[in-house]
C-alpha cells in the first residue's frame, strides 16, 4: 500500500530538510535523541522481561489455547478472530500485559499472518482504557466521569470494528 | 491493579499446566521468554533510538512547536468553552501532538497538566467538566501516525515487510478517533441545553 511505503521516508524528509533550513545541527541532534531512546528502552526492559515470562508460562500450559478454543463458536460468525479476544479484552487494562500478548502472537502465528496484521492495525487504534482514565481524574481527584467511558469504548470499538475490516479488505484474506 | 494481574497470569499457568502435565513446557518456557525479552529489546533499542533521534530533531527545529499551534482551530472546535489563551490549551495541544507522533511516554506529563488546568476551571471539583470528557475521549481514542513499537516487534518476528500496516493503521486510527469526537460532541451539545 502506498501510504505504507512511503509514511517513513517522508517523515525523514520533512524532518532533516525542516532542521537544516532552521539552522539545527541535524547530525548532532539526532545522536543526542537516539541516546534518549536507550534510555526509555532499558527502562522498560524490566517490565517486558516479567511479562513476557507470564504469559509464557500461560501459553506453555495451554491455558490460551484453551480459552481461544472456548471462545471460537461465539467469535465465528462476526469474523473476529478468538486469538485476538485475550488481546483485546487486556488492552483495555494494561498496555505492557497486551504487549506480552502481542508478542506470543507473533511468534506463535507470525507477523505476517491473518492474526498478526489484525493485532498490528489494531495497536494504533485502541488505548489502555481503564488505565488511562483512572491515572488522569486520580490526579484531579474527579469521582464521577459522566460519559467518559461510554465514549472511549464507542471509540475503541469503531477502531477494532475498522481493522477487522481493514484487515481482510487490505490484504485480500 | 497489575499485582494482581502478573501473579494471577503465572499461577493460573501453573496450577492449569499441572493438571495438563505441562510442567517441563513451563519451566522452558520462563526459562526462554526471559531471554527472548532481551533479545526482542535490542531489536526495540534500535528502532526506538532511530524514532526518538528523529524526533529530537523535530523538536530542536520548532517542528513540534510549530504543529502544536497549528492545532488551535481544531482545538477550538472541540473545547468551545475553555479561553483561547488558557493554558490548558497549550498542554492538550502538546499531549495530542506527542500521541500523533507516537511518543508515548512523552505525552502523559502535559496530559496530566492539562487536566489540573482543567480542574481550575471546573465548577463541580468531584465530577468531570465537558472538556475532560472530551479531552479523554480525544486522547482514548489516540491518532496515531507510526506505531514504532510495532514495527520493530514486527520485525522482530520476521515480518517480511514490518511497516505494511502503516496504511490501515491510520485509516482504523482515524475511524476511532472520529467516532469519539462525534460522540463527544452529541454528549455537548445534550448538555448545553
Amino acid at each position: 500500500m502506498f501510504l505504507s511505503d512511503f509514511m517513513i521516508p517522508v517523515v525523514f524528509i520533512i524532518i532533516i530538510v525542516y532542521g537544516l533550513l532552521n539552522h539545527v545541527n541535524v547530525y548532532d541532534t539526532f545522536i543526542k535523541g537516539a541516546k534518549d531512546g536507550f534510555r526509555i528502552v532499558v527502562e522498560i526492559m524490566p517490565t517486558l522481561i516479567g511479562l513476557m515470562l507470564a504469559v509464557g508460562i500461560l501459553r506453555a500450559s495451554g491455558f490460551l489455547d484453551a480459552l481461544t478454543k472456548a471462545l471460537t463458536p461465539l467469535m465465528e460468525h462476526v469474523g473476529f478472530p478468538s486469538e485476538l479476544v485475550p488481546i483485546a479484552i487486556m488492552r483495555t487494562i494494561s498496555s505492557s500485559a497486551t504487549t506480552g500478548l502481542i508478542l506470543d502472537l507473533f511468534k506463535t502465528f507470525g507477523p505476517d499472518s491473518l492474526v498478526g496484521r489484525m493485532t498490528s492495525i489494531m495497536m494504533g487504534c485502541t488505548e489502555t482504557i481503564f488505565y488511562t482514565m483512572s491515572i488522569y481524574f486520580m490526579t484531579v481527584k474527579i469521582k464521577k466521569t459522566r460519559y467518559t467511558l461510554t465514549g472511549a469504548l464507542i471509540a475503541t470499538l469503531t477502531g477494532i470494528i475498522a481493522s477487522v475490516i481493514l484487515t481482510y479488505k487490505v490484504f485480500g484474506y | 491493579m497489575l499485582n494482581y494481574l502478573w501473579a494471577f497470569m503465572i499461577l493460573i499457568g501453573i496450577i492449569y499446566g499441572a493438571f495438563n502435565g505441562r510442567m517441563q513446557e513451563i519451566t522452558q518456557a520462563a526459562i526462554d521468554s526471559s531471554k527472548d525479552a532481551i533479545t526482542l529489546c535490542i531489536t526495540l533499542v534500535g528502532v526506538i533510538a532511530m524514532w526518538t533521534g528523529l524526533m529530537k530533531i523535530a523538536e530542536r527545529s520548532g517542528l513540534i512547536k510549530k504543529l502544536t499551534h497549528k492545532m488551535k482551530p481544531f482545538l477550538r472546535f472541540l473545547f468551545p468553552k475553555i479561553p483561547e489563551r488558557h493554558p490548558a490549551m497549550q498542554y492538550i495541544a502538546t499531549n495530542i501532538i506527542a500521541n500523533i507522533l507516537g511518543l508515548g511516554w512523552a505525552a502523559t506529563p502535559p496530559g496530566l497538566k492539562a487536566m489540573e488546568k482543567l480542574q481550575e476551571l471546573n465548577k463541580d471539583k468531584t465530577t468531570a467538566s465537558t472538556a475532560m470528557c472530551t479531552f479523554l475521549i480525544v486522547n482514548i481514542s489516540s491518532v496515531q501516525l507510526i506505531s514504532v513499537n510495532m514495527l520493530a516487534y514486527r520485525s522482530q518476528y520476521g515480518s517480511e515487510n514490518p511497516a505494511e500496516i502503516i496504511g490501515p493503521a491510520i485509516v482504523a486510527t482515524l475511524f476511532s478517533t472520529l467516532a469519539g469526537i462525534i460522540f463527544s460532541k452529541i454528549m455537548m451539545k445534550g448538555y448545553m441545553r
